[in-house]
């Protein structure tokens, strides 16, 4: 028989090796997938996980996707993490991710023609403040009333997607696009860009972004009370209670954090990679950084290198499509599995597998 | 307004719930059972592709039903598997239901999309489906709407009139004292579990079969997570997800009628209005505290784990 004992605290060395072997077996259970599609499953795994970074033909545009598509991701990610640990499930970062956007290009597009170097900040501040207002919803709804905010926040991605074709359809459409939908490109205009700041490397200012908010949460989680407080409303809230944690309050920072990164990642993305308001501005990052969080074990450091390597299957995931003509779909289900395996295999961290044979029934 | 009959906006009030209503009542149980699945969606669309392509394969929608049920449940037990036996973060493990259920569905639906589903039958009663008002009312629905209510009134009476009902909200209330009453608490909860996952998958294909009724990839667009509301609309008590789903599908169909009316509302405002309507009803149930939190089950999310 087969026996889980609650281990007392968990397995540091689990902890972090439950996300590799996550990984290598969703790289088996996916050249499955791959290999019912009727690809061929080493050429799959090879083109998505080593062709982006390594193939001589490749790897020049690759390479700097790589930050472009990790960036966001790893942005969003931390500020979900923070929820998660204490609790509190942000699962609408993709809507916040959208209204950070539209405040953002808002505010740049007001200002058109000019150029002045004051535009960008201000850009900064409306997509951050656009994010946090749209989580702050769910929020003060939770506070108030003791509504649930997974569902709140996630009904609200619905109702920002209605709000951006909204946007993108009528006040922030190019009145010189010919009528077709899509804001004035904000990435090729002074003043509103978001330029690559290292040539080749598709480091942008939204990168650089996600690499401090790494730090600042790896800081606040260790040294700072209100680290010490998130952590402990997650794993004891009596405890946290008792110990004088504003739960409220909680909320409020957890969401509105979360809210406001999310934002700005799509400030960022909207001023640089996408380039403009368009009706499917929104590419599920919000979702996926769910995934990072967990996979980097909603850990700063785990969550860069979880936002890398998801980074690596979109940019990998493309290329098969290219390469190989496997579905897009096909990845979206890959990414998926990822985060069963990491949650199946967690209970490794958090239990001992004990075999009892019949001797030690009389133990027991 | 006047281009809006009433008896065709009840009639079509009820097939635009019964999508919601399916789910809602498989999950009510699920959740009676002291699980919360929030993969609802995952299982939605995935029942709505694997019922679709069996129905357009084998030309029979009953079949295709059936297949959405059997792939419904059979997916709801990875989450079953994960958190039953590896006692996996209910949370989290759900909503990696819902995203691997979205990529799935598409992966399996790319050779289904633009294709016209086989025509589900109506009921075509003589005399009955041709009286006036009640007729198109009542009488000349399709099957599954009517099993649909069938599965409403059973889970009411299970909860509520037998044995294993009581024992599975004994479950849910608290899996301690019914494990040490003797009860196979996690054979109990697998069972609610898969029973929640056809009720999803069955309402996904009602949506691609007979609502739309077609493949587009995404196509449940939320409804699953308007099911998990509803069942909190309803504070656990089957009848109540009835009504909830119903006055939600009026909602969402006097907003196309609208729409189609021409009435001077922005059209977004109307599309993003059934999300709206949802938070709104969220708020005001969950502001009378005292009655949602009697109903809810006391283990409701919370893992399993035999210590002797």
């Amino acid at each position: 028989m087969i026996r889980l004992e609650k281990r007392p605290n968990p397995s540091r060395l689990w902890t972090a090796l439950t996300p590799v072997l996550a990984v290598l077996l969703t790289m088996i259970a996916g050249g499955i997938l791959f290999a019912i599609l009727g690809k061929d499953p080493f050429e799959a795994i090879r083109t998505i996980f080593w062709d982006p970074l390594f193939n001589e033909q490749f790897a020049a545009f690759s390479r700097p996707q790589l930050l472009v598509k990790a960036g966001p991701l790893i942005l969003i990610a931390i500020g979900l993490s923070l929820g998660f640990r204490a609790g509190i499930w942000n699962i609408g970062a993709e809507g916040q991710y959208i209204l950070g956007a539209v405040c953002g290009a808002a505010v740049g597009l007001a200002f058109y023609p000019s150029e002045s170097p004051f535009i960008f900040p201000l850009m900064v501040i409306a997509g951050a403040l656009g994010g946090w207002a749209w989580a702050m919803i769910p929020a003060v709804l939770k506070i108030k009333f003791g509504t649930n905010e997974i569902l709140v926040s996630l009904m609200l991605v619905y109702v920002a997607e209605k709000l951006l074709a909204s946007m993108a359809l009528g006040a922030l459409r190019n009145p010189e696009g010919g009528g077709f939908p899509g804001s004035r490109n904000l990435s090729q205009h002074p003043g509103t860009d978001n330029p690559e700041l290292i040539a080749g490397t598709g480091l942008h200012w939204g990168v650089a972004t996600a690499f401090i908010a790494v730090i600042l949460a790896y800081i606040l989680l260790n040294r700072h009370i209100l680290g010490y407080q998130i952590k402990l409303a997650g794993q004891a809230p009596r405890a946290a209670r008792f110990a004088g944690v504003n739960p409220n309050l909680l909320i409020a920072i957890c969401l509105g954090l979360s809210g406001a990164l999310a934002g700005l990642a799509g400030l960022f993305e909207v001023s640089g990679p996408a380039g403009q308001i368009s009706i499917d501005f929104n590419s599920g990052y919000g979702f996926t950084a769910i995934i990072v969080a967990f996979l980097g074990r909603l850990h700063p450091v785990g969550i860069l290198l979880a936002g890398l390597l998801m980074a690596l299957t979109y940019i990998g995931g493309e290329l098969a499509q290219f390469m190989l003509g496997l579905p897009a779909a096909a990845i979206q289900a890959f990414q998926g599995m990822l985060l069963f395996f990491l949650l199946g295999l967690d209970v490794l961290s958090n239990y001992r597998i004990r075999l009892t044979g019949f001797a030690a029934k009389g133990a027991s | 307004m006047g281009g809006i009959d009433p008896v065709v906006l009840i009639a079509s009030l009820m097939v635009a719930s019964t999508p919601i209503l399916l789910a809602a009542i498989g999950e009510l149980v699920v959740e009676k059972a002291g699980v919360l699945n929030l993969g609802v969606e995952g299982m939605m669309i995935l029942g709505a592709i694997c019922g679709f392509a069996t129905a357009v394969e084998t030309g029979s929608p009953a079949l295709g039903f059936v297949a959405a049920a059997i792939a419904g449940a059979a997916f709801s037990m990875i989450f079953g598997l994960l958190t039953q036996y590896l006692l996996s973060n209910q949370v989290a493990t759900g909503l990696a239901l819902t995203l691997f259920g979205l990529g799935l569905s598409a992966l399996i639906g790319q050779g289904y999309v633009g294709i016209k589903a086989p025509n589900t039958p109506r009921l075509d009663l003589p005399v009955l489906s041709d009286l006036p008002i009640v007729g198109p009312i009542l009488f000349s629905h399709d099957a599954m709407l009517y099993v649909s209510l069938l599965i409403v009134a059973g889970v009411w009476l299970f909860l509520s009139r037998t044995r294993g009902g009581l024992i599975l909200r004994a479950v849910g209330e608290s899996h301690d004292a019914a494990h040490a009453l003797g009860y196979k608490v996690i054979r109990i909860r697998l069972m609610a579990i898969a029973f929640g996952g056809a009720c999803a998958g069955l309402g996904g294909a009602y949506l691609s079969l007979v609502r739309v009724p077609q493949w587009t990839e995404g196509m449940t667009a939320g409804a699953g997570w308007i099911a998990l509301a509803i069942v909190v609309f309803a504070s656990w008590r089957p009848w109540y997800a009835l009504i909830g789903a119903y006055l939600f599908g009026g909602i969402v169909v006097l907003e196309l009628n609208l729409q189609a009316a021409g009435v001077k509302v922005p059209v977004d405002l109307l599309a993003a209005s059934p999300y709206l309507v949802t938070i709104l009803v969220l708020v005001l149930m969950s502001r009378s505290k005292s009655r949602a939190a009697l109903n809810a089950p006391a283990d409701l999310g919370r893992s399993f784990h035999a210590t002797a």
